[in-house]
């Protein structure tokens, strides 16, 4: 297999305007005769998914929600980037490209970037035009926030809440369509499978959540919009419906997964209180702009923060990194705050947490102005941990966020499947090893609304796509497999159940495929997963019948995913013999901690070919050679 | 850590044909930490230990904001505590051997699926019906080029910050849906870009509304006062009088 990013030819700043010269289109009158099925409706999703329709194809959604708008997009807080320079500081496409690429530690394509940050300025002219609410000023002109990785504010806001605003907005667009015919909306739908038809994507298989029915979907494209995979590690700040089982059965069908152990462990979350947790809370990186993060230089110190004095609080991210503060990169602040903690600084019952500090900037700007910042994120923080940020300082700790990797995707977001196109979080596409925040909101919308709908008709227009029913046997097959897997696992009637399951794998993941990892450590992991994997097909309890609406099926379907994927991400961990971005190993890194990455070895991209599961999986590894020939590698410093 | 024994009265429902009713159950070892629902979560692994069905609840974000949870509690949408989801409600609002009554918002327009979930979607066919700017993707101006006024854009902020849970029917004692209509409509016909299509927005969503079989607003106001998002009347207000505008123009 070779996989060919077929990136178009040219200087940086023409490719995507050459490719747009050049793409072959489909005529109005023949659009309507393609049908194409978007499976996910968050960003990428809903905004493909209108786009398309409003072109003229035939479009089919289908998420496992009960509505489009309940995606997990919707919990995205701080903002999202664009190169509008309206604060006069030098942005750019140029240097949005630049941060992006850099943030991610030189691990993604260049062009791939370089078309996003071009993209973004046109998003936030799409979200205004729909009546998004952005932060204004009194002017009555955008607002810009900064972010962390970057010099410039280019961060466009809704309050904190940002995702919600622009997920509706995508969604209303959507609706929109819904209206008009365009699109048909399956709600409480869940891909079990795609169907492949003579080594094309031809349709998917569903499961309809409510009644239990198994159903076949044909169609001449399938375009994959189902987010990351962060809930392998059981707590995440994912939602708990997130899952990666639409992508891992595409995967299983034949579409290479790349750089699967590139996990974004964000910074500032709120920490575990107890073995019940069911998932983690973000406190949005926005906070970092007015919050300052420390713990106590002193070891077990069990005053009351308020009551330690300046000199014995230790900044250490002011200290270590003085350029960039609190507002180094996410991979950065969260392998900071495991090596305090390590170190016993933490602060907290289980010592898990730093100080996350809103003192100064109130003494500064004034209580309202930081309630009308950050209003609603302090209420949840008080929410939870019953304490007010507002009198004494936040305690977070890091927690998995957002994965990087994902199925592999040419420049035309297209998968190694012709006809399969993977776009949003669910692809691997933009932000190499380590993501900026503000960026998956663009990366989303950008995939969406000016990407998809441009290769979807250069991929129309060439393809000879004979006619397919649901009768045809690769059909037969796909749901027959969905099914049979379905009634294996209520079968076993075990003694643990699903979630005892999730919970143990996700700690092996958190220990030794989390925000450190060592050869070592991740071979005892793989003997792990292999073991729980093994006992979960054995031991499992799966409650009810198939026939009616069953969450707990639903979980174990997905669980059962989870427990493949997380080999191959320890495996890729193992491959990659460097620390880039998130991914640190120990063995390399210098003595102050900070990454030491290997260009000579490991500048590519891991796509890993599925071959079967027997006892172990069985994987193959292809490269895609990353190829600078625009940026300088450098190694990254926020000092 | 001291924990709670807690008495539950549950909604149990097979489908939308089945009568249902309640079920009791007793869980011990409840900490004041846990969220809501994570004690709904306990719950159901006992069940299924025990070779029971567990309880059906929708939930995805569990952060107050993707509005898939919105059970009634007590006799209250989302619960006990002002502003606040279900997801976001925590245990340490209730003491030991207290008793809670755990049932699905009630309403004609949301048919019961199975236990606590309820088929919401007469909300997606409302905002179906005009609940949008009709703008195509690539078309839209410079975003600069349209001012907003810092108030009137934090206006139509806090009607947009619905999360669609529904809430606001379940309290209401005609089952009306002008809390959720009316901040859509609100939000929209707030802002320069609502404009063009204000009259037919309106009309179309409210005439979508009665068609679902939601109640009409007889200004209860039980509705705000159980909104997890605080989504104020002044929306059905505004969306009243731009429907007069719109029919009587």
């Amino acid at each position: 297999m070779k996989l060919d990013p077929k990136v178009p030819s040219g200087p940086l700043e023409s490719k995507w305007s050459n490719y747009l010269r050049d793409v072959k289109l489909v005529s109005p009158n023949n659009k309507r005769k393609y049908k194409i099925i978007v499976v996910g409706t968050g960003l990428a999703g809903a905004s493909a998914a209108a786009s398309l329709a409003e072109l003229g194809y035939e479009v089919e959604t289908f998420t496992i929600l009960d509505s489009a708008r309940r995606a997990h997009s919707i919990a995205a807080q701080g903002g999202i980037n664009a190169a509008k320079n309206y604060q006069n500081d030098g942005d750019s496409v140029w240097r949005l490209f630049y941060d992006t690429i850099k943030g991610g530690d030189y691990r993604s394509r260049e062009a791939n970037v370089y078309r996003l940050a071009e993209n973004s300025n046109r998003i936030i002219d799409q979200a205004v035009a729909q009546g998004v609410p952005f932060g204004r000023e009194y002017g009555g002109l955008l607002d810009n926030r900064s972010f962390g990785g970057a010099q410039v504010s280019r961060t466009f806001y809704s309050r904190g809440q940002t995702g919600q605003q622009l997920l509706l907005g995508a969604y209303q667009a959507m609706m929109r369509m819904v209206h008009t015919g365009k699109i048909k909306s399956y709600t409480r739908h869940e891909m079990l499978d795609l169907v492949v038809v003579d080594g094309v994507a031809r349709g998917i298989i569903t499961r309809d959540l409510v009644s239990g029915e198994i159903k076949r979907h044909e169609a001449h494209a399938v375009v994959l919009c189902t987010g990351g995979y962060g809930n392998v590690f059981y707590l995440s700040t994912n939602a708990k419906n997130s899952n990666v089982t639409a992508a891992w059965r595409c995967h299983k069908r034949g579409a290479t997964f790349a750089n699967p152990c590139f996990v974004q462990i964000h910074p500032t979350c709120i920490p575990v209180s107890g073995d019940y947790q069911s998932k983690l809370t973000l406190m949005s990186e926005s906070l970092r702009n007015d919050g300052r993060v420390w713990v106590p230089r002193k070891k077990n110190d069990d005053r009351h923060p308020n009551d330690i004095p300046e000199d014995e609080r230790y900044y250490y991210l002011e200290e270590r990194y003085p350029s960039f503060g609190n507002l180094v990169p996410r991979d950065v602040a969260s392998r900071n705050a495991k090596l305090v903690t390590d170190e016993g600084l933490g602060v907290g019952d289980s010592g898990l947490a730093v100080y996350l500090d809103f003192r100064d900037a109130i003494k500064r700007d004034g209580e309202e102005t930081i309630r009308a910042r950050y209003g609603n994120l302090f209420d949840m923080y008080e929410n939870i941990s019953d304490e007010n940020p507002y009198k004494q300082p936040m305690r977070i700790f890091p927690a998995v966020h957002y994965t990087m990797g994902g199925l592999w995707v040419d420049y035309d977001l297209m998968s190694n499947i012709p006809g399969l196109f993977v776009a949003g979080e669910a692809n691997f596409s933009d932000h190499g090893a380590n993501r900026l925040g503000a960026s998956a909101l663009m990366q989303g919308l950008s995939d969406g609304y000016f990407i998809i709908p441009y290769t979807m008709g250069s991929y129309l227009a060439d393809a000879d796509l004979p006619n397919v029913d649901t009768d045809h046997d690769a059909f037969k097959e796909a749901a027959d497999d969905s099914k049979n897997q379905l009634d294996r696992l209520l079968n076993i009637n075990g003694n643990k159940t699903v979630i005892e399951f999730h919970r143990e794998l996700g700690k092996i993941m958190w220990d030794k495929v989390g925000i450190s990892r060592s050869k070592e450590g991740l071979e005892e992991a793989i003997s792990e997963i292999r073991a729980l994997r093994e006992d979960f097909w054995q031991n499992v309890r799966v409650p009810g019948e198939a026939n009616y609406y069953n969450k707990y099926l639903e979980f174990a379907a997905r669980v059962a995913d989870y427990f493949e994927l997380a080999e191959l991400m320890a495996i890729d961990a193992i491959d990659r013999g460097e620390s880039c971005g998130c991914h640190l190993r120990d063995e390399y890194q210098t003595e102050e901690g900070e990454a030491i990455r290997n260009d000579k070895d490991f500048a590519f991209v891991s796509a890993y070919e599925y071959l079967g599961v027997n006892g172990k999986l069985e994987t193959k590894l292809h490269k895609e050679d990353l190829n600078f020939e625009f940026v300088e590698l450098k190694q990254r410093s926020y000092k | 850590m001291s924990t709670m024994t807690i008495n539950l009265k549950v909604w149990r429902q097979k489908n939308t044909a089945d009568s249902g009713g309640f079920q009791d159950y007793k869980l011990n070892g409840v900490s004041e930490h846990m969220s809501f629902l994570e004690m709904l979560d306990v719950l159901n692994e006992q069940l299924i230990k025990e070779g029971k069905d567990p309880v059906e609840f929708d939930h995805d974000c569990r952060e107050g904001i993707c509005g898939s949870c919105n059970m009634v509690i007590n006799g209250r949408a989302h619960g006990p505590k002002r502003l606040t989801a279900a997801c976001q409600l925590h245990m340490r609002e209730y003491s030991d051997g207290d008793t809670i009554v755990i049932e699905p918002p009630r309403a004609k327009a949301f048919p019961i699926i199975r236990d606590l979930v309820v088929d919401r979607s007469a909300f997606d066919r409302i905002i179906e019906a005009g609940g949008y700017v009709s703008v195509k993707t690539g078309a839209a101006p410079e975003a600069n080029l349209i001012p907003v006024e810092q108030d009137v854009s934090n206006t139509a902020f806090d009607y947009a910050t619905c999360i669609g849970c529904g809430a606001c029917v379940a309290a209401c004692p005609n089952s009306s849906a002008s809390l959720f209509t009316g901040a859509k409509v609100a939000h929209l016909n707030s802002l320069p870009q609502g404009e063009p299509e204000r009259k037919r927005r309106t009309v179309a969503m409210v005439e979508q509304m009665e068609k679902e079989g939601f109640g009409d607003c007889s200004n209860y106001a039980e509705c705000e006062a159980v909104c997890p998002v605080g989504i104020s009347i002044s929306s059905i207000a505004k969306m009243r009088k731009d429907y007069v505008k719109a029919v009587f123009s």
